[in-house]
C-alpha cells in the first residue's frame, strides 16, 4: 500500500496530474517534480517558514503537507505570484528597504507578508511581527521587512 | 528531514474511514500539524495514514441549547474567525493566537489538538476549564467523554482503538481568560492559564505543568487571591524542563493567576 497516489492539483493556474509517493512532502513535490524551486526548504519541521506557498488561497507550510493532501486544491507559489504581479508592492518595498540581505527567507516571508497585505487590516507593527513571527530571518533582524511590509500597507508616511 | 515511507488512504465515508482504521499500523491524519513534523523527525512510523479531511460530518461549529458544538476538523484559523466562538466560547478565541503561527493555524484541526492530548497545547487545557465534553464516534455510535477524564497521561487520552473524535461540546461562559508565557510568539509555552468564572464559580486549568493539562481545584475554590496563591502548589507540582525549574513554573504559574484572579471574579 506504499504506491504511488495520483493526485490532481493546479499550481500557479496549471493543471498537473502526477503519481506521488505519499511521504514526499508538497515543498518536495514542487521543487523537484515541477522545478519550483522558489519555494525554500530550511527546518522540514513546520518552524521557520522557508517553505511558506499557499494552498486554495491561505498560506500553509510546504514541509508540513503531503503533496498527496494537495490533491484537488490549487496551490501558488512565489513563482506566480511573482509572475502575475501580485506581489509587486511588496518586492518594490522590500528592495527598496533592503529588506533582506541572503535572501533565502524572502519567498516565505513576501507570501506571509502578502497574507497581511490582501486581508484588508491595517496592522501596527505589533500586528506585522506577529503575523510573520513563523518565518524567520537570520540576516536582517527583521527591522527592514516590517519597514517595507509596513509601508506597502499604509503608505509612505 | 524527510518522512519514512508509508500508505495513504482519503476516506471518503466515515464508514471507509473505520475501516481503513482496522488495518495494522494505520493512524488517522487530519491537519497534520504535529504528526507531519515527527514523521519528518522519524519520530512515528506509521504504515497508513487514513485522511479525514474529507469528512463533511466533522465539519462546523454549531449552536446547540447550552453548548457549542465545534467538529474536529475545525481548523485553529477557522476558530479564530468565528463570531460564534468570540461569543460563547470566547475562551477559545482568546487561546488560538497563542497557537503556532497563521500558516499551521490555517491547517491544525481542534480534533487533532484534543487527540494528540500535548500538555504544552492550548485546546485541552481550555477543554478541562470549559468542562467540555469530547465527542468519540466508532462503528456503532458515539461516546461522550468530559474532559477530566479524557486526558490520561502524557500523549494519552481516553480514545479507544476505532474510535474517532468527532468534535467537542463547549459550554458556553462569558468571563474567561487565556495568559501564556513563551520566550518567542507562537512557541510552546512555559506555563500558561486557562480560567473561566460563572454564578457557579471559578475553573482555572494550567498548560505545560504536567504530563497532562491539569485542573487547579484549590486554586479555582479559593476565596481571594492570596489564598489561591497559598493553596496553588498543591494543584501543581510542574516537572521541570530543560530551561525551567519546577520552582520557577511553579513561580510563573502564580504571576499568570495574579494576572487573571480580577477577570474571574465577580465585580465589587
Amino acid at each position: 500500500m506504499e504506491h504511488a497516489v495520483e493526485t490532481t492539483l493546479t499550481v500557479n493556474g496549471v493543471r498537473v496530474t502526477r503519481r506521488i509517493a505519499p511521504r514526499v512532502h508538497l515543498v518536495d513535490f514542487l521543487r523537484d517534480e515541477l522545478g519550483l524551486t522558489g519555494s525554500h526548504i530550511g527546518c522540514e519541521h513546520g518552524v521557520c517558514g522557508a517553505c511558506t506557498v499557499r494552498v486554495n488561497g491561505e498560506i500553509v507550510r510546504g514541509c508540513l503537507m503531503l503533496a498527496v493532501q494537495a490533491d484537488g486544491c490549487t496551490v501558488e507559489t512565489i513563482e506566480g505570484l511573482s509572475d502575475s504581479k501580485e506581489l509587486e508592492g511588496l518586492q518594490r518595498a522590500f528592495h527598496e528597504h533592503n529588506a533582506l540581505q541572503c535572501g533565502f527567507c524572502t519567498p516565505g516571508m513576501l507570501l506571509a507578508a502578502q497574507d497581511l497585505v490582501r486581508s484588508g487590516a491595517k496592522p501596527s507593527r505589533d500586528e506585522i511581527r506577529a503575523h510573520i513571527s513563523g518565518n524567520y530571518c537570520r540576516c536582517t533582524g527583521y527591522q527592514a521587512i516590517v519597514d517595507a511590509i509596513e509601508e506597502t500597507i499604509h503608505g509612505k508616511g | 528531514m524527510k518522512a519514512p515511507a508509508f500508505a495513504y488512504a482519503k476516506a471518503k465515508s466515515l464508514a471507509e474511514a473505520f475501516a481503513l482504521l482496522e488495518r495494522p499500523g494505520a493512524r488517522i491524519l487530519a491537519g497534520g500539524q504535529s504528526l507531519i513534523p515527527s514523521l519528518n523527525m522519524r519520530l512515528a512510523s506509521p504504515e497508513l495514514l487514513v485522511d479525514i479531511a474529507g469528512l463533511k460530518d466533522l465539519r462546523g461549529i454549531d449552536l446547540r441549547p447550552g453548548v457549542l458544538r465545534i467538529g474536529a476538523l475545525a481548523t485553529h484559523a477557522e476558530i479564530e474567525r468565528s463570531d460564534q466562538v468570540s461569543k460563547y466560547a470566547p475562551l477559545l478565541a482568546q487561546a488560538v493566537p497563542h497557537i503556532a503561527h497563521p500558516a499551521i493555524r490555517n491547517r491544525g484541526t481542534l480534533g487533532g489538538s484534543l487527540a494528540l492530548a500535548d500538555p504544552a497545547a492550548e485546546y485541552p487545557a481550555c477543554a478541562l476549564a470549559l468542562n467540555a465534553t469530547i465527542v468519540l464516534v466508532h462503528r456503532r455510535g458515539e461516546r461522550r467523554v468530559p474532559a477530566s477524564k479524557f486526558f490520561k497521561g502524557l500523549f494519552d487520552t481516553d480514545i479507544r482503538p476505532g474510535e474517532i473524535v468527532a468534535g467537542a461540546e463547549f459550554p458556553s461562559v462569558e468571563r474567561s481568560v487565556f495568559l501564556e508565557l513563551t520566550r518567542r510568539h507562537g512557541d510552546y509555552a512555559i506555563v500558561g492559564l486557562a480560567g473561566v468564572a460563572d454564578a457557579s464559580g471559578r475553573r482555572i486549568a494550567y498548560l505545560g505543568v504536567g504530563a497532562t493539562p491539569v485542573f487547579a481545584e484549590n486554586a479555582s475554590r479559593a476565596v481571594s487571591l492570596n489564598a489561591a496563591l497559598e493553596v496553588l502548589g498543591r494543584d501543581l507540582q510542574p516537572a521541570a524542563d530543560l530551561y525551567h525549574s519546577s520552582a520557577t513554573k511553579l513561580h510563573l504559574a502564580k504571576v499568570l493567576l495574579s494576572r487573571a484572579w480580577n477577570t474571574l471574579s465577580k465585580p465589587h
